[in-house]
């Protein structure tokens, strides 16, 4: 079971990407989008770190499945911490003074 | 017993005796950093979430600390960590075809961008030191408060705000210290041609929570500079 050797033309192709992208959300953060700026800027971020994820860490080609179970229940346990604490602020008025 | 029936085969110096094999062995590593990346998950998403909510109650401040945010700075650092993350993935492959030199130049390149990293995020946190932005006993966003007075800012609220940037970049840049301080040993054993294609776990393991750290700045560059900059 050979293990996966990253091409340096992938490995540069997404280098590129990432940087077009850094360059794309500073730009974009200069237009008033209303609300979306923040959509905005947070799907580019997401898209970024998929690109790391998948080609610089390499998840894409591991042959190894609980490395992937293992990310998506961090994820999945990050979701929790997030939406469950947010919902119950967000249904609040409580102000902390 | 006198004849094994367990043929002792070519077996590599960096195998340890409780795995089978080097690809056991390597995975259970990769596991063992993946788990410790989704701890990290959780300690960085208290911050995130911490940050979050107060973004919520005090809309105003959090937008006005973050219009005083040097925007050039943090992209370029955005930058700075995009092509370390580069020249890891390189220096991966590097060992991965036992191309000593290479790895070597690579991971000292991988050095030199995180050493630069935190000398841009020293700068910026230069700047806010001598704006009073810094807080404790000599906060003042009297500056703030002049150049945005449509937006009402409480000094207290502002305060929180850049509680919370410092603590994020600092725990981030607390990170990147770590980060540098494996580098060089990675590098020092990469010297001594500890690694080849046979056994190079190490650099794999080690650029593994390198991208994990620059995927934290990811988040934390538009969140801290970009989203609020509009308003």
């Amino acid at each position: 079971m050979s293990e996966h050797i990253s091409s340096n033309k992938l490995n540069v192709t997404i280098w590129i990407t990432l940087m077009c992208l850094t360059v794309i959300t500073a730009t974009v953060s200069f237009i008033d989008l209303g609300p979306f700026n923040t959509v905005v800027a947070l799907a580019i971020a997401t898209f970024k770190a998929l690109l790391v994820v998948l080609f610089f860490m390499h998840v894409k080609y591991s042959s190894e499945k609980l490395t992937k179970v293992v990310i998506l229940s961090a994820l999945f346990w990050l979701i929790i911490l997030l939406t469950l604490s947010l919902a119950d602020y967000g249904t609040r008025s409580v102000h902390a003074m | 017993m006198s004849n094994s029936t367990v043929a002792v085969e070519h077996h590599n110096p960096a195998l340890q005796h409780h795995f089978a094999d080097m690809e056991q062995q390597k995975n259970a590593s990769e596991l063992g950093m993946w788990l410790f990346l989704g701890t990290e998950i959780m300690f960085f998403g208290g911050m995130f979430l911490a940050y979050l909510i107060y973004r919520l109650n005090y809309y105003n401040e959090f937008a006005a600390g973050s219009k005083s945010l040097d925007i050039y700075l943090g992209t370029a650092n955005t930058a700075v960590l995009i092509c370390s993350s580069l020249t890891v993935a390189m220096g991966v492959r590097a060992a991965q075809l036992g191309k000593r030199k290479l790895l070597i130049v690579l991971l000292l390149l991988t050095l030199v961008f995180g050493l630069g990293f935190l000398g841009i995020k020293g700068i910026e946190w230069y700047q806010k030191f001598e704006e009073h932005h810094i807080p404790g006993a000599n906060f003042d966003v009297s500056d703030l408060i002049r150049e945005y007075p449509q937006l009402h800012i409480v000094p207290a609220h502002s305060q929180l705000y850049f509680s919370l940037y410092f603590a994020m970049t600092g725990l981030h840049a607390l990170h990147m210290v770590i980060g540098v301080g494996i580098f060089c040993f990675i590098t020092y054993y990469a010297w001594k041609g500890k690694y080849g294609p046979e056994y190079h776990t190490p650099v794999e393991v080690a650029g593994l929570y390198w991208h994990f750290v620059d995927i934290v700045w990811i988040y934390l560059f538009p969140l801290l500079y970009l989203i609020d900059r509009r308003r």
